[in-house]
């Protein structure tokens, strides 16, 4: 199930120029490579209200050509898509229709970690026969930046300043990928925009693997993260780089890494270019980025544990 | 030879709880999906269709979802994958909804939700009213009220062509009073499986996500160059909805044999006053009625089988030479001017030729019998005021400590 290249570069992409979201959005990119990774496929869709959904369909114009989608309520993606594919299923059964189709739910982080939560546990749990993308830009961008449980700690966004009183989110950030690895479905994976080879090859293996699957993948939003509007792929690499977010999948419960660079990049590189950390650089805040450091620490060294214990 | 033509001894005759009717008329639709969760006291619907579907009696599949949000939720998904499909719920499940009943109705997904009417909470109780019902009534859904078991049978099975025509093509809600009705044991003629299957027929839905040569966006985003034209859509497709219950209707009636009116009467050919009531207090009036005309009071009573789109015009008709009328109803609208169904009917009656003096009486909140005592107190109330007497508060409340 190798990517190739040139035979990608010849496929219908299904997310077409056009939509309104914003120069060098990291979520746009990912739309495309879903729907690159997805175009052999005929596919039906649900979409959680967020950057994506509002940008790609403006009626009366669309960006999904070629599959059909369906955006219904902020924190129902999950339930929307176990609803199409378990018609789908009654319709097979039936014998009222003959082609085969892949299920496809995606939202943002606010949609999916907070909101949606429920819905897409439930998904997961009655094994509908669905792939669930979140893309994790970290926080509301829609709204415009407010704090998400997907947020970091310390992270500047519209609803954690920072004053003197506290400096950004005081929270630690859920850690949804292993909540939805600890569905025992038998697809759980994390991703990075700046990886598009692994992304779209998770993106295969979720939709070639039979019953419900998951994939959080990152997705810097420069605009929320207060930053150039170039640097959306640069800062998804820099996340994989430094640790904060690394490509790892977990198949049949047993967790694998599946890119590794061989020397962690300093974690200021990746922060420091985003404007929301830029607290954590000034004098008298080292103890900030020491306290991020040893978050950084602790989950990497958690997931190395749970690699080792799955060989 | 349908059903309508068997002598009663050779048709099928069962015990059916309002619930049991639910689901056995859902059991012969076959629908394509039905996701549900359950809430007292709609369970026993989920529960028996859970149970034809375990012993293979249906080929539906059954979503048993994390809460009545995801049901209609995927309800949504379902039908938007052109599949008919069914909910059912209660109370705070329909207000757990409240968000996706409008969405539904937007979408203009046909489908089908038996409702068991409960009070909302707080303070908690299982009991009958119809102030979840009342909340949704600008959901834009079809809402039907029924009276007992046998009617519930035949609404289901009517929704499920109603909502699909292409003329209406929105969500039906088919209301019945929690326990009262629900959980009574009634006697319930049914049809064949193949008669309602031959009735509700082949589902062509208009939205159809699984046709890979014609993929379709739903759900746009629709700003306000085009939102207006949407709304105005959707409730012209509502209005004319009352059209297609009667259609339906009659043909259900060669079926069954059973009359299916918009709105079911009694005494009102020569009625002078008359109640207004819904579902099983209907049914309560109704009785009042016929014992107190046996009396020689000319007395009527309507009880509107169909209270969204309201069906305004053929009330106003008959209530032409009515001249008090009083709308009896389980629910309140707090710090309006009234309850929702006599604000309904008050303004339907506004610029009509009919101009009875009109009083509302809210009774039975959270499960409270209404007897048929305290409608006989109604009627009489009626009565003085028929006479010139005074009109009085225009909203009582039945059978409360003060």
């Amino acid at each position: 199930m190798a990517i190739n290249l040139k035979e990608l570069a010849k496929k219908d992409i299904k997310f077409t120029s056009g939509h309104r979201l914003c120069t060098g959005c990291g979520p746009a990119i990912i739309a495309k490579w879903t729907m690159l990774a997805a175009a052999d496929y005929n596919v039906a869709m649900s979409s959680a209200t967020c950057c994506v959904e509002i940008s790609s369909a403006v009626f009366p114009y669309s960006s999904w050509k070629g599959v059909s989608w369906y955006h219904n309520a902020f924190e129902n993606a999950g339930a929307v898509v176990g609803g199409i594919e378990a018609t789908y299923k009654a319709l097979k059964r039936k014998g009222k229709i003959d082609k085969d189709f892949k299920f496809i739910a995606m939202g943002g982080d606010g949609g999916t970690y907070d909101i949606g939560f429920q819905s897409l546990s439930g998904m997961a749990e009655r094994g509908h026969n669905a792939l669930y993308i979140v893309y994790d830009n970290n926080a509301y961008m829609n709204t415009g930046i407010q704090r998400s449980s997907a947020t970091p700690k310390y992270a500047w966004t519209t609803t954690t300043y920072v004053g003197d009183a506290y400096q950004g989110k005081q929270q630690r950030r859920k850690d949804l990928v292993s909540i939805m690895a600890a569905h025992d479905i038998p697809y759980v994976a994390q991703a990075s925009l700046g990886y598009w080879r692994d992304y779209m090859t998770k993106v295969q293996k979720a939709l070639e693997t039979p019953g419900p699957s998951f994939i959080a993948v990152y997705a810097p939003c420069w605009r929320g993260w207060r930053t150039e509007t170039n640097s959306a792929v640069d800062l998804g690499r820099l996340a994989v780089q430094s640790r904060y977010w690394p490509l790892f999948e977990v198949v049949d419960g047993k967790w694998g890494m599946t890119y590794e660079p061989r020397e962690a990049k300093p974690l200021a590189d990746f922060l420091k270019p985003q404007g929301r950390f830029s607290h954590l650089f000034r004098p008298g805040y080292e103890h900030l980025m020491a306290d991020f450091q040893s978050e950084v620490d602790f989950k990497w060294d958690q997931l190395q544990r749970r690699i080792a214990s799955s060989k | 030879m349908t059903i309508a033509e068997k002598p009663v001894r050779q048709r099928k005759v069962v015990g059916l709880t309002g619930d049991g009717a639910a689901a056995d008329a859902m059991m012969q639709i076959n629908p394509d999906q039905v996701a549900a969760y359950p809430i007292t006291p709609q369970t026993e619907i989920v529960e028996r269709f859970a149970e034809y579907v375990a012993n293979g009696e249906v080929q539906t599949e059954f979503v048993a979802v994390e809460s009545e949000h995801s049901a209609l939720s995927a309800c949504c998904g379902g039908a938007a994958a052109g599949g008919r499909v069914m909910t059912c719920t209660s109370s705070q499940g329909l207000a757990l909804m409240h968000e996706v009943l409008y969405i539904a109705s937007g979408n203009r997904l046909p489908i089908v939700m038996p409702m068991v009417n409960r009070t909302l909470s707080a303070p908690i109780n299982i009991h009958g009213d119809h102030s979840d019902s009342m909340g949704s009534r600008d959901a834009a859904w079809i809402q039907l009220f029924c009276a007992d078991a046998q009617e519930i049978y035949d609404t289901t099975i009517q929704a499920v062509r109603i909502a699909e025509h292409p003329d209406v093509s929105l969500p039906v809600m088919i209301c019945f009073d929690g326990f009262n009705v629900s959980h009574d044991m009634e006697r319930v003629e049914m049809l064949d499986k193949e008669e309602v299957q031959e009735f509700v027929g082949d589902n062509k839905p208009a939205i159809n996500m699984l046709d890979p040569e014609n993929p379709i966006t739903i759900g746009s985003l629709v700003l306000p160059p085009f939102f207006f034209e949407h709304k105005l859509s959707m409730i012209n497709a509502l209005e004319g909805s009352l059209k297609v219950i009667e259609e339906v209707g009659k043909e259900f009636e060669k079926l069954s044999g059973r009359a299916q009116p918009i709105l079911e009467t009694y005494g009102m050919e020569d009625a002078e006053v008359a109640v207004v009531a819904l579902s099983g207090i209907g049914g309560t009036a109704t009785w009042t009625v016929m014992k107190l005309r046996e009396q020689g009071m000319k007395v009527g009573v309507i009880r509107p089988r169909v209270y969204r789109p309201f069906p305004g015009a053929q009330m106003a008709q008959l209530l032409k030479n009515v001249k008090a009328v009083a709308v009896v109803e389980k629910a309140t609208s707090p710090g309006a001017a009234a309850s929702p169904i006599f604000e309904d009917l008050a303004t339907a009656l506004y610029d009509q030729n009919a101009h009875p003096k009109m009083v509302n009486y809210v009774t039975g909140l959270g499960g409270r019998d209404t007897s048929s005592a305290q409608f006989t107190a109604v009627f009489e109330r009626l009565q003085g005021i028929a006479k010139g007497g005074p009109v009085g508060p225009r909203v009582s409340y039945i059978g409360v400590r003060e």
